[in-house]
């Protein structure tokens, strides 16, 4: 029997998730899961934007921003409780995104890369400077999730770094599952049409402005909440998660990998997240490294890691 | 009214110069009208107004009785206007198949959200647009070829996949630019009686084709073009013998050859 694509990503991810914890030489690498399954969050609602409907975003890390401080402040602003924290944040993303969109997405062309770049940044100054809500840049805590308390009444008794793992780690199986519905629907078909010729779509009856804008507020919503996931699991946010270097790091995991792949851009976020562990050096040159990876990938490896391996191996067995 | 459509004094002109000037016709239901003139005579600029791409300058589309000039392309889709491109517009990436199915988006589309979750709804219907796709591209001669990549295709079988999915869209006028284009006699013969049998169940076609054996043998109607004008129209027989139109297009064809 032959797995469908679909069917192969989700049993990988649910091996991954599941299998690599007894291989971890300690506690702390819960973490470094945990991180990697937030960032492969984000970076499959870019597979929807970019590897599917072709639309660039160069502000995506404002959604997180928006996602990781709505869980900072709607607890103790408005009483909600953090779960409902995460919705908030989503649906504020999504509504921005649609404002954002809406006029822009009418026009042809990149435009959406320089409206994103000044939305990306306008959230980030917000979160920096608005310090009475905020604390700016010193960042500010995050209340308690309060699952993994409920968890342990259950009699399921994880380690914090246990529960984030494995909560983002379901997190990224759902978001992979809704992504991979979307790519063989209906609506999927339509994106990856008006990415390949914007006017054919359009003379198949294609509202090419209507479906990029779903894309948008779709991935929007996914950048939300992997900034939701982050904030609850450090207890603690400051405005980079919102800053420009994300923004370039989720676009950059996500070429790496295969933008037009989930499992691809998953792998991207992976061999970005953990390369800053391995090397330590890393975090110092952060910014050369991600260029220098976007530049090599552009050259060398246009579909980005996982589909130019698939291909060389489909390519030896024919 | 049996005009399906109707174009009446229409016009366009890039940077001062008319590309297209003042052409009007008619095309009715179940009737192949071509289009014919040298390069650069204002074929698919023609087209392209039409069909909502560019913007008429002067004129007026009507479709089915309704004036659609200047109506976005997916708007007039949904009217029952569909086309094909002379320099492909392939989706590279997608499969054969999927290239087709696109033809039944505004039959299959739904939901985003049905869509996201995967419902029993939206996989119905993209599994009925499948099996469309898929009796379509047994019409035109590339159901083996459906599990490809579009990209990967000859020019020939990409020209049949183009009207496959025009066809999709089950349109009440069909505009071809040059389907027989890069084809072989074989290919070219198949796409000829293609055609007729798409007219004979009663779409409005209007055909952009250099290779006149195929105009003469199926058009019922010429209209003819040369820088923008129309110098000529009538049936084949009259087209063809038109002192005017040997000198602008026949001639300039023999020249080139
Ligand atoms: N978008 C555009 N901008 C400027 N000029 C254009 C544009 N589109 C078409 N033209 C010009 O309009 C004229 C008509 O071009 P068109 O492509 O319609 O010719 P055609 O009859 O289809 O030719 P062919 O037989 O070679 O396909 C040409 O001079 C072309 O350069
Ligand atoms: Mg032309």
């Amino acid at each position: 029997m032959r797995l469908t694509p679909k069917a192969a990503t989700l049993l990988v991810l649910a091996l991954l998730v599941a299998l690599t914890p007894f291989f971890f030489p300690s506690g702390y690498y819960y973490r470094v899961g945990a991180l990697l399954f937030v960032n492969g969050i984000a970076v499959t609602g870019i597979v929807i934007l970019t590897g599917y409907a072709g639309q660039i975003s160069l502000g995506h890390a404002g959604f997180s921003g928006i996602g990781a401080y709505a869980c900072a402040l709607a607890p103790t602003h408005l009483g909600l409780h953090p779960a409902l924290a995460i919705v908030l944040g989503a649906a504020l993303s999504a509504v921005l995104a649609y404002l954002v969109g809406r006029p822009i997405l009418r026009l042809k062309g990149y435009y959406l890369g320089v409206a994103t770049l000044g939305f990306g940044i306008l959230v980030s100054m917000v979160l920096n400077n608005e310090r009475d809500l905020t604390n700016g840049p010193d960042g500010i805590d995050v209340p308690d999730l309060g699952l993994r308390a409920l968890l342990e009444t259950w009699g399921l008794d994880l380690t914090n770094g246990q529960f984030w793992y494995f909560f983002c780690g379901l997190s990224l199986i759902l978001g992979a599952w809704l992504a991979l519905n979307l790519y063989d629907s209906p609506t999927g078909r339509a994106l990856r049409a008006l990415h390949g010729s914007e006017v054919a779509a359009r003379t198949v009856g294609v509202d090419v402005a209507r479906l990029k804008l779903q894309a948008f507020v779709i991935s929007a919503v996914y950048a939300s909440v992997a900034g939701s996931l982050l904030a609850l699991q450090n207890k603690f946010i400051t405005p980079d998660v919102a800053g420009f270097m994300h923004s370039i790091e989720m676009v950059t995991m996500a070429v790496l990998g295969g933008v037009g792949s989930v499992l691809g851009a998953i792998l991207g976020a992976g061999i970005l997240t953990l390369l800053p562990q391995v090397l330590t050096v890393f975090a110092e040159y952060e910014q050369m490294v991600l260029g220098l990876v976007m530049v090599l990938v552009m050259i060398f490896l246009r579909e980005g890691l996982l589909p130019s391996i698939f291909k060389a191996i489909r390519g030896k067995g024919e | 009214m049996s005009d399906l459509l109707s174009v009446e004094g229409l016009g366009i002109a890039f940077g001062g110069i008319k590309a297209v000037n003042d052409v009007s016709f008619r095309v009715r239901a179940g009737e192949i009208v071509s289009v014919i003139g040298p390069n650069g005579a204002g074929k698919t600029t023609l087209f392209n107004m039409i069909s909502g791409v560019y913007l008429p300058g002067s004129g007026r589309v009507v479709l089915n009785g309704e004036d659609v000039t200047g109506m976005a392309p997916h708007l007039l889709a949904r009217r029952g206007l569909s086309r094909t491109f002379q320099n492909l517009q392939i989706f590279q990436s997608m499969t054969v198949l999927e290239n087709a199915v696109t033809g039944y988006h505004l039959q299959e589309r739904g939901p985003v959200l049905a869509d996201l979750l995967g419902l029993p709804s939206s996989r119905r219907r993209a599994r009925t647009a499948d099996a469309g796709a898929r009796r379509l591209l047994a019409r035109v001669g590339l159901d083996r070829a459906a599990e490809r990549e579009a990209g990967n295709l000859s020019y020939g079988s990409l020209k049949r996949l183009e009207i496959a999915r025009a066809l999709a869209l089950n349109p009440k006028v069909l505009l071809l630019d040059e389907p027989a284009a890069g084809c072989n006699a074989v290919e070219t013969e198949e796409i000829d009686h293609l055609i007729a049998e798409v007219a004979a169940a009663g779409v409005a076609i209007l055909l952009v084709e250099h290779d006149m054996k195929m105009v003469m043998r199926i058009s019922n109607h010429i209209v003819v073009l040369d820088h923008g004008e129309k110098i000529a129209e009538g049936n084949p027989a009259a087209v063809s013998q038109n002192p005017a139109v040997i000198a602008a297009y026949l001639g300039a064809e023999n020249a080139d050859g």
